[in-house]
C-alpha cells in the first residue's frame, strides 16, 4: 500500500465564466489531519465537492487506496468510505436522529422493511463515540446547531469512513464544543482515519492539523507540515498576489455623515451585535468578513428584513425605527440583496416590470387609478441605456438575461427611487469578469454623484480596489475599520479572524 | 436555404404549440358543427355565452389568487351562498312558499349590493388569514368553503328557493335590443372582464400581484405591501363571486344549497387551461376566457353529440390534464 490513502491529481473544474479549479493536486496520508486553507472563493469547497461526487470534475483523477476511482455521486463516495460534514447542514428536521444517520441505507429485516431496533442501537453506539447522550429517536429539530453537527460527524463515523471531510465544522460551535470536536478528531486520527479539515481559524488549524495545504484562485499553492507554519506565513500565502488594474478610477469625495447606525443588535444572540458605524455622503464603505461573520444579516437588519433587539439608525439627523423594508425605502435606502434569484429578480416578469416594480407609486395618474405607462416606458428605456443593460427588448423575461445584466436591472430598479444610500450585498457574485467591471463603474459613478454605498464582498481584492474605507466583521461584531495604507489583505484577514476568546458568555446563552 | 426552412418550420411549430388549445377548440367546434348543424344555431350561441359568462366571472376571481401563488377553494360555495341570498330576497310577492312573506319587493340593485358586500367580507376574511396568520391559501379557503356551506345550510334550512321575480330572471334571459346572441349575461361578463384586464395590466395593484406571485421575498424587499395586496386580491375575488352568484340564481330560476358546488375546481381548471401558472406570476385575462370557453364548449358539444352525461366527466378530466400538459411543454421547450 502506498504512503497516501488519497491522491488528487490535476483536478480542474470550470463553471460558466469562472475557472474554479485549475490543475489542483493534493495528497492525503492516513491517520493525519490535513488542513485546507484559502480565501472565500479560493476553490476549497469546490475541490471537496468534486471529491465527494457532488460536482463532476472536468479533468483530473482521484487515486484512492492506490487505485484510480471515479466517484459518481455522494452515495458512491459514502460507500467507498469517504464522508463529508457539510458547512451548511442538511438535516431532516422532523425525523429522528437515527433516521438522519441511516438515511438511504436503513438496516433491513426483509427487503424494504426497516429494522428499527438495530438502527436505534447502532445509532446509540455512534452517538456515544461523539459524546451525545440523546435518545436515537429524538427528533433532530430538538437539537441545537452544534449538536446537529455532531450528528453529522456520527453519521460519518457510522459508515466506517476512511476519509472524513469537515467543511468549517466549528463555524457554529462554542469554545467548549470545539474542544469536544477536537478530541473526537484526535480519536479518529488515532484509528487511522484521514481528516480533511477546512477552516478559516488560524489558531485551530495550527493546533489540530498535521499538514496544511493552501489554495488561492483555484490553484494549489503549497503543502507544508503544520509545525513549520505561523499565522502570518499562512496569510501571506493565502493572499499573496499582485493587484492588477481591474477597477475604474474613482473621483468621489466623501462628505458629511449621511447615515449613522448605533449599537445595532439582532434578536438572534448568535447574529450581529453592538454594531456602530457612520457613512458619509459619496463614500464607498466596504464590509469584509468571513463566511458566518453576519454581514448579510446586519444589512438585512438595517433594511427591516430581520428583527433587532436594540440600536438606532439615523438618516440625515433623523432617527427612525426600521421594522420593514418600506421604512428603509422611505428614508432613501436601497438594498441589492445577496441572492439575486431568491430575493432579487422576478423571473417570470419582463425586464420593464422588474425595473419599475419598486417605484410604481411615482407613476400613478387619474387619482391613482391607473399607471402612466408612457412615463414608465421612458424610465425603463432611459435606465436600459444608462446602465447599458443588454436585453433584446424591455418585454423580454428577465430570467433569460445573463447574471450581470440581471444585476444591472435590479440596480436600475432602485435608481428609479433615487435613493441616497445604496447597500450592495455581493454585487458581483456570479458575474463574469467583463460585467464585473461594468458594475464597478456603476458603483464608482454613483459615489461620484454623491450617493453613499455600503458594499459587502467576500472578495477582498474587490473591496480594496473599490472602497474608501473597509469595515471588518467577525462573528457578528465589528472588529475594526481600515483605510489608506492599512487597507491590505493581511490587516483585513487579521481583523476578520479576531474571534472572541473566552466564549464563556456565549456558551451560557446557548444552553 | 435549409436554415431558413428550418426556422420557418420552427416558427409554425411554435405557433401551433403556443395556440394548441385554441386550435383544438376551433377544430372540435367545426367537427361537431358539421355532424350536428344545429350546433351553430343562434339559440346555442346564446346558451354558450350565458353558461360561459357566469363561469368566466368566477374564474376571474380565482385567477388573482392563482397568479399571486395562492388558490381559492371557497369560490364555489361563495357563489352558492350569493345565489341563495339573491333568490331569498327576490321572490315574487304572490309566491306561496316565500321564505320571508312579510317583506315587500326590495329594489334589485339594493339586493345585488348587499350580496356583494356579504360575499366580499368572506374574501377579506380569507385575505387576512392568509396575509397575517400565514395559513396556506389552500387550507384557509378549504376552511372558508366549509364555513360558507354551513352558513348557507343554516340560512336556507336546506330548502330549495323558487318563485323568483321576473325582473330578476330577466337579467339572465334578456338580451340587448332583444338580439338573441347578445344576452345581458355576456355584456356583464364582458364588463367584468374589461375591469379585471384593466386592473391586472394598468394599475399598480396588478403589477404588485404579479410581483408577489413571481417572487414574494423580492416583492417584500422592494417595499411592496404584500399583506394589503393579498387582502385586496381575495376581497376582489369575493366581490366577483357575489356578482356571479347573483347571476347564477337568475339563470337557474331558483336555487338550493347545492348551487355552485364544485365551481371552484372548474374555475381553477379553466384558468390553468388558459395559461395561468399555478407556480404564480403568470396569467392573462384573454387566456382565462379561452380556458373557460374550452370547458363550456366541450360540455355543449358533448350534449350535441349525445354523449351520456356520466361520460362527460371522464372527458372533461382528460381535457384538463391534456391541455395543461401541452401548456407545460411550451415552457419546457424554452429551457
Amino acid at each position: 500500500m502506498s504512503e497516501f490513502i488519497l491522491e488528487l491529481r490535476g483536478i480542474s473544474k470550470s463553471f460558466p465564466g469562472v475557472k474554479a479549479l485549475d490543475d489542483v493536486s493534493l495528497k492525503l496520508r492516513p491517520g493525519t489531519v490535513h488542513a485546507l486553507m484559502g480565501e472565500n472563493g479560493a476553490g476549497k469547497s469546490t475541490l471537496m465537492k468534486c471529491l465527494f461526487g457532488v460536482y463532476n470534475m472536468d479533468k483530473g483523477e482521484v487515486v484512492y487506496n492506490g487505485e484510480a476511482v471515479k466517484i459518481a455521486n455522494p452515495f458512491d463516495a459514502l460507500r467507498r468510505g469517504i464522508a463529508m460534514v457539510h458547512q451548511e447542514l442538511q438535516p431532516i428536521l422532523e425525523r429522528s436522529i437515527a433516521e438522519n444517520i441511516f438515511c438511504g441505507r436503513y438496516p433491513a429485516i426483509l427487503p424494504g422493511i426497516v429494522n428499527h431496533a438495530k438502527m436505534n442501537s447502532d445509532t446509540k453506539e455512534v452517538l456515544e463515540r461523539v459524546g451525545l447522550a440523546h435518545d436515537p429517536e429524538c427528533k433532530l429539530s430538538q437539537l441545537s446547531v452544534s449538536q446537529m453537527q455532531l450528528v453529522e460527524i456520527a453519521k460519518a463515523i457510522s459508515v466506517g469512513a476512511k476519509i472524513v471531510i469537515m467543511d468549517e465544522p466549528t463555524s457554529s460551535l462554542t469554545m467548549g464544543e470545539v474542544e469536544k470536536l477536537f478530541s473526537i478528531i484526535r480519536k479518529l486520527r488515532s484509528e487511522g482515519v484521514a481528516i480533511i479539515y477546512i477552516s478559516h481559524k488560524m489558531d485551530e488549524i495550527l493546533r489540530i492539523s498535521d499538514e496544511v495545504s493552501i489554495m488561492r484562485d483555484g490553484r494549489h499553492i503549497g503543502t507544508h507540515p503544520a509545525e513549520e507554519l505561523t499565522t502570518d506565513m499562512i496569510i501571506t500565502k493565502m493572499v499573496g498576489r499582485q493587484m492588477a488594474n481591474l477597477y475604474p478610477k474613482k473621483s468621489n469625495v466623501p462628505g458629511d455623515i449621511v447615515l449613522e447606525v448605533t449599537n445595532y443588535t439582532s434578536i438572534n444572540p448568535r447574529s450581529f451585535r453592538n454594531v456602530s458605524f457612520a457613512l458619509r455622503r459619496g463614500e464607498i464603505l466596504g464590509v469584509s468578513g468571513l463566511v458566518g461573520a453576519q454581514r448579510t444579516e446586519l444589512m438585512e437588519g438595517i433594511f427591516g428584513l430581520r428583527g433587532t433587539l436594540s440600536g438606532t439608525i439615523t438618516y440625515q439627523g433623523r432617527t427612525f425605527k426600521c421594522s420593514r423594508p418600506k421604512d428603509a425605502i422611505s428614508h432613501q435606502l436601497a438594498l441589492l440583496t445577496e441572492d439575486r434569484r431568491q430575493t432579487g429578480i422576478f423571473g417570470v416578469l419582463s425586464v420593464a416590470d422588474n425595473v419599475a416594480v419598486a417605484s410604481l407609486n411615482q407613476y400613478k395618474m387619474f387619482m391613482g387609478l391607473m399607471l402612466d405607462f408612457k412615463r414608465i416606458n421612458e424610465l425603463v428605456h432611459s435606465n436600459i441605456q444608462k446602465l447599458s443593460i443588454k436585453t433584446p427588448s424591455p418585454q423580454t423575461l428577465i430570467q433569460s438575461l445573463s447574471g450581470g445584466n440581471q444585476q444591472k436591472v435590479i440596480v436600475s430598479r432602485w435608481l428609479a427611487n433615487d435613493p441616497d444610500v445604496f447597500i450592495m450585498d455581493e454585487p458581483t457574485r456570479g458575474i463574469d469578469v467583463g460585467a464585473k467591471y461594468e458594475i464597478y463603474t456603476i458603483i464608482a459613478d454613483l459615489a461620484a454623484s454623491g450617493k453613499s454605498i455600503i458594499m459587502i464582498s467576500s472578495e477582498m481584492q474587490e473591496l480594496i480596489g473599490m472602497a474608501d474605507r473597509i469595515m471588518v466583521m467577525c462573528d457578528g461584531r465589528v472588529t475594526g475599520f481600515v483605510e489608506g495604507s492599512d487597507m491590505n489583505e493581511e490587516k483585513i484577514m487579521e481583523l476578520a479572524t479576531r474571534f472572541e476568546s473566552g466564549m464563556g458568555g456565549l456558551d451560557a446563552k446557548a444552553e | 436555404m435549409p436554415k431558413q426552412n428550418e426556422s420557418s418550420k420552427d416558427a409554425v411549430l411554435n405557433f401551433l404549440m403556443n395556440n394548441a388549445v385554441i386550435i383544438l377548440l376551433v377544430a372540435a367546434s367545426i367537427a361537431v358543427g358539421i355532424m350536428r348543424p344545429t350546433f351553430f344555431s343562434v339559440y346555442n350561441a346564446k346558451n354558450l355565452i350565458s353558461n360561459t359568462a357566469v363561469r368566466f366571472i368566477i374564474a376571474l376571481g380565482v385567477s388573482g389568487c392563482l397568479i399571486s401563488k395562492g388558490t381559492d377553494l371557497s369560490a364555489g360555495r361563495a357563489v352558492g351562498l350569493a345565489a341563495c341570498l339573491a333568490a331569498t330576497f327576490l321572490q315574487r310577492a304572490d309566491y306561496t312558499g316565500k321564505v320571508y312573506p312579510n317583506i315587500g319587493d326590495i329594489n334589485i340593485a339594493v339586493v345585488l349590493l348587499g350580496i356583494i358586500v356579504v360575499i366580499t367580507i368572506f374574501g377579506v376574511f380569507n385575505g387576512i388569514i392568509i396575509a397575517y396568520l400565514k395559513v396556506p391559501p389552500f387550507i384557509t379557503t378549504l376552511g372558508t368553503q366549509t364555513i360558507i356551506y354551513g352558513i348557507c345550510l343554516v340560512f336556507t334550512g336546506a330548502q330549495p328557493i323558487g318563485g323568483l321575480r321576473a325582473d330578476y330572471t330577466d337579467i339572465a334571459s334578456g338580451s340587448i335590443f332583444g338580439v338573441t346572441y347578445l344576452p345581458y349575461l355576456g355584456l356583464i361578463a364582458a364588463i367584468c372582464g374589461f375591469i379585471m384586464w384593466f386592473t391586472y395590466n394598468k394599475t399598480s395593484h396588478g403589477k404588485y400581484m404579479y410581483a408577489i406571485g413571481g417572487n414574494e421575498s423580492a416583492a417584500e424587499v422592494s417595499g411592496i405591501n404584500t399583506k394589503a395586496t393579498k387582502i385586496i386580491i381575495y376581497a376582489t375575488a369575493g366581490l366577483l363571486y357575489g356578482i356571479a352568484g347573483f347571476l347564477l340564481g337568475a339563470k337557474a330560476g331558483g336555487t338550493s344549497v347545492n348551487a355552485g358546488f364544485g365551481y371552484e375546481l372548474e374555475a381553477i381548471a379553466g384558468c390553468t387551461i388558459g395559461g395561468v401558472s399555478t407556480n404564480g406570476g403568470v396569467g392573462r385575462i384573454s387566456g382565462i376566457l379561452v380556458g373557460v370557453l374550452v370547458f363550456e364548449l366541450l360540455k355543449i358539444a358533448m350534449v350535441f353529440m349525445g354523449v351520456e352525461p356520466s361520460y362527460t366527466y371522464i372527458v372533461q378530466g382528460l381535457v384538463i390534464v391534456t391541455a395543461v400538459a401541452i401548456d407545460m411543454r411550451k415552457y419546457a421547450a424554452k429551457k
